[in-house]
């Protein structure tokens, strides 16, 4: 067993080593003073410098946490609206219409970007940030809805009942007892969809016009033009923004538990 | 009672996902113009064209690929989930956030890493060339091997989170079972362990599968002229060669092998759509 | 005790073909503990839902308070529910939870935290007022939920499976201790239980149900002691069961034949004639063993074989074959007396008063 035990260790590390050593790997190169080769040549913060002062990087930035934005706050209001409208009212034909609402999450991304560009260009929509964003909503509603969906099929039905019971109209049971029951899926949702709509590429790609750029696209665009340490900087950042994110997720999921540890 | 509370997703999907995907579908029985624009004469000739050795060599690379990578996914990802999910709880949440950070963490940074690492110039042959162990640099960068790396790289969380979900839900008392019943190590893993953790390995597999078939970042990155899968022939289609309805074509020859993918998973897995 | 609260008239509700309540007529007091006892599947639960305005009834109409309950939502009704497995909002305190039904009707912060206290204490949890639901035990869980009902002084208090999810001991405990909070509260409670003993013991009056009918109503002792029908009978404890024929009918006795048998004398309660084919239902522990054959002032004196004896502690659990087809038990109990206890395939003698027992008509 302990032979096992050691061997499975050793395994993991080994996968833990391949998924980090890339990540970390950049994150050291962001400091090396040299421009061009993986040779080390000193210290220096001079490419976060260098990052900072890229006008057309944070111009970027403001567009993709632009667009992020916007597309959450709808994705997320129709998406809920939705998960509950499916959950109360199991009318003929909703499950095929739930299949359908997820095909998104399924499809190629290619295609879901090429369909748009198609799309906006026949019914002559010139494609810009608000094409983005539009597409951006696209993919991230199915993502809300499911999360919502899944966390709004555990919940106990009696609950609502226990407050209708109680003398809530539907509306005060929905509003008290199931929305706060909801909180942790949805906040969940909300960063979720922020963090896929402020990585997506593939879509954005094919939806963007001219001067619509976003952190991505620039990204994809430096990566095109030649290695440069400005690059290694700037991941540097994207990682660390990431673990942070994360961090709070599960900060946030930490005190849910503690408020509410019925919660599943 | 509260439908319509439905209605404004049916519009917006509706309006910004089915139609714009049904009018590729009817662009994909149209024909490329003389200048550019579509001819709306309906036939199957882009399909039929599909039928060329240069296509299908990169539909058959892209299931290629897209096979390796889950099995490599599996491989790796596989030991790994089933020690988090058999590790003391408060060991479990940390090598979870381990494994989810870089999940969260920006695709095409994570590609670069591997341009920065494999190029020519990069570290893999600096290191190697700096300690005297070759000559002349590995070129490894814009091939297909590359393209693998990537996409393993990029798709293993894929793999492990769903496999953890499952094999923690694993009673250990069944395994223990097992072991009582005179079952040794590889018995005990081929027909106890894998069986109950099966539904988690197909969503894995179908999880890693799925992307990399329609993958574009990694191969257009770190791939070569030769390691073109069919989401960079759509790109190309679309936006090089502007032939708009066979690129549609092509897309959606793409998306029915995903949803051969997709039934499969809800027949393998016993659900129902 | 005073007229009807709740009525049901001839109420119907089916679940597709099954009929979860079949014609069912009820009347419940004021102020009186009812239970619903039944086993699962026989539609007490969906009583309490058409009750608290979950369901509407196919059929028939639900009277609450002498008002007509059919287009009353749930919110509107003067009756509360304490559900099976609580429902508790994990989401709030306990205060959050006892007091939700007073914020919902209005009424003023000052009154909302008196009441509140007041229910607490009555279900002895104060100062638990800012634990969340998950922090107690499944007891204190219970009490919340009774609590949160109680506070909102309503007509009618449903209960449904109140004790189930509790442990033995517990459930013993909060048997006595419920219907003390019934009492003193004065409210009508009606209970829907699987549990026959928590029926007997809480009760004023029990309806036994099966397959959505009540096939008897009334008090413990009148269920227990003269079950109407078989399946009250078994249901409601054991029954040691024998069929035979009516032989002669004198007065409030008669004879019973039964085949390989002595004669068997009981009481009746009208109903029968001479001829027709009756059981009669008797308790194990109204049974009395005896190696003597003699009467010894009982009215029935019967030979049987000891097939089984199983001690259980304060008392002693014989299996008695009386003939081929009829095995009986009986509970002695295990007071150390020597002559009453008894070997296997031990001839004894079961004794036992006409006035005991039940007849029921085939």
């Amino acid at each position: 067993m302990t032979k096992r035990r050691g061997w499975l260790l050793g395994l993991s590390l080994g996968n833990l080593l391949f998924l980090y050593l890339p990540i970390a790997v950049l994150a050291v190169f962001s400091f090396n003073a040299s421009s061009m080769t993986a040779q080390w040549q000193g210290m220096t913060l001079h490419w976060y410098r260098v990052m900072a002062e890229d006008a057309a990087l944070l111009t970027a930035l403001q567009n993709s946490l632009l667009v992020a934005l916007v597309s959450t706050a709808i994705a997320t209001v129709l998406g809920v609206s939705a998960a509950v409208s499916l959950e109360r009212s199991p009318f003929r034909g909703h499950r095929a219409i739930e299949g359908a609402l997820l095909l998104p999450l399924v499809i190629p991304e290619v295609m879901m970007g090429v369909a748009l560009l198609l799309f906006f260009v026949i019914v002559k929509v010139p494609l810009s940030l608000v094409t983005v964003t539009i597409a951006h909503t696209a993919f991230n509603l199915p993502l809300v809805l499911v999360i919502v969906r899944a966390r709004l099929r555990r919940l106990d039905p009696r609950l609502e009942e226990a407050a209708r019971d109680l003398g809530a109209t539907p509306w005060q049971a929905f509003r008290r007892v199931t929305l706060p029951l909801l909180k942790p899926a949805i906040v969940g949702a909300v960063l979720m969809a922020f963090t896929v709509s402020l990585d997506d590429f593939v879509v954005t790609f094919f939806t963007a016009g001219p001067g619509a750029t976003t952190l991505p696209l620039k990204v994809y665009s430096m990566i095109k033009t030649g290695v440069s340490p400005e690059i290694n900087a700037l991941s540097a950042v994207l990682v660390l923004i990431s673990m942070a994110l994360i961090a709070w997720s599960l900060m946030f999921q930490r005190t849910q538990r503690r408020m509410y540890p019925f919660g599943h | 009672m509260p439908d319509w509370l439905l209605a404004p997703t049916l519009l917006w999907m509706g309006v910004f996902f089915f139609a714009p995907l049904f009018l590729m579908l009817i662009i994909s029985f149209a024909s490329r113009g003389t200048y550019g624009g579509i001819e709306w004469t309906l036939s199957f000739a882009n399909y039929r064209a599909l039928a060329d050795t240069l296509y299908l060599q990169i539909y058959f690379r892209s299931l290629v690929f897209a096979t390796i990578t889950t099995a490599l996914c599996l491989l790796l990802g596989f030991p790994l989930a089933y020690h988090i999910a058999r590790a003391p709880a408060r060991w479990q949440g940390v090598w979870l956030i381990l494994v989810m950070i870089p999940f969260w963490t920006n695709f095409l940074v994570r590609t670069y890493a591997w341009i920065f690492i494999l190029r020519t110039e990069g570290l893999l042959n600096t290191v190697v060339m700096g300690l005297g162990l070759r000559q002349d640099p590995i070129e490894i960068l814009y091939t297909d091997a590359a393209v693998l790396i990537g996409l393993v790289y990029g798709y293993l969380p894929f793999m492990v989170l769903p496999l953890y979900a499952a094999i923690e839900r694993l009673d250990v008392s069944v395994v223990e079972a097992a072991w009582d019943l005179y079952a040794s190590g590889w018995s005990v893993f081929w027909r106890v362990v894998l069986p109950l953790v099966k539904p988690g390995v197909i969503a894995g597999c179908l999880l890693v599968f799925i992307p990399s078939l329609g993958a574009f970042i990694t191969p257009d990155l770190l791939g070569g002229a030769r390691s073109m899968m069919v989401g960079n022939l759509i790109q190309h289609e679309y936006l090089v060669i502007r032939d708009w309805p066979f690129g549609s074509a092509v897309a959606f020859v793409l998306m029915g092998m995903v949803m051969l993918g997709v039934v499969g998973y809800l027949k393998l897995s016993g659900r129902k759509m | 005790m005073g007229g009807p609260i709740v009525e049901l008239r001839d109420v119907v509700k089916a679940y597709g073909v099954t009929r979860a309540v079949d014609h069912l007529s009820l009347e419940i007091r004021q102020g009186e503990f009812f239970s619903i006892l039944g086993p699962s599947g026989s539609g007490k639960t969906t009583l309490l839902r058409l009750l608290a305005g979950f369901e509407r009834p196919d059929r028939g109409e639900v009277w609450i308070e002498g008002r007509l309950m059919q287009e009353v939502p749930p919110n509107l009704r003067p009756v509360n529910l304490v559900f099976q497995h609580y429902a508790l909002f994990p989401h709030l305190t306990v205060f959050g939870n006892v007091a939700f039904g007073l914020e919902m009707r209005g009424v003023s912060r000052h009154e909302i935290v008196s009441r509140v206290a007041a229910a607490l204490e009555m279900v002895r949890l104060t100062g638990k007022q800012e634990r969340t639901p998950t922090q107690l035990s499944g007891g204190e869980q219970q009490r919340v939920a009774l609590a949160r009902a109680l506070v909102n002084r309503p007509a009618v208090v449903l209960l449904d499976e109140p004790l189930g999810a509790l442990d033995q001991q517990l459930r013993q405990e909060m048997q006595v201790e419920l219907k003390g909070i019934q009492e003193r509260v004065g409210l009508t409670f009606i209970c829907v239980t699987h549990h026959q003993g928590e029926a007997l013991t809480m009760s004023d009056r029990v309806a036994v149900m099966d397959q959505g009918r009540a096939l008897q109503v009334g008090s413990p002792r009148e269920v227990y002691d003269r079950p109407a029908s078989t399946f009250v009978a078994n249901f409601i404890g054991i029954s040691n069961f024998l069929t035979g024929s009516v032989d002669s009918v004198h007065g409030a006795r008669c004879t019973i034949r039964v085949p390989n048998l002595p004669e068997i004398v009981a009481r009746h309660r009208g109903g029968i004639g001479e001829g027709g084919r009756v059981s009669l239902a008797l308790r194990p522990e109204r049974l009395h063993l005896s190696r003597e054959a003699d009467l010894n002032g009982f009215d029935n004196a019967v030979p049987a074989r000891v097939a089984k004896a199983i001690y259980g502690g304060h008392e002693m659990q014989y299996q008695l074959r009386l003939s081929d087809d009829v095995l009986w038990t009986a509970r002695v109990p295990n007071d150390g007396t020597v002559e009453r206890r008894f070997a296997l395939d031990e001839t004894v003698f079961v004794r036992w008063n006409a006035d005991e027992g039940a007849i029921l008509v085939e």
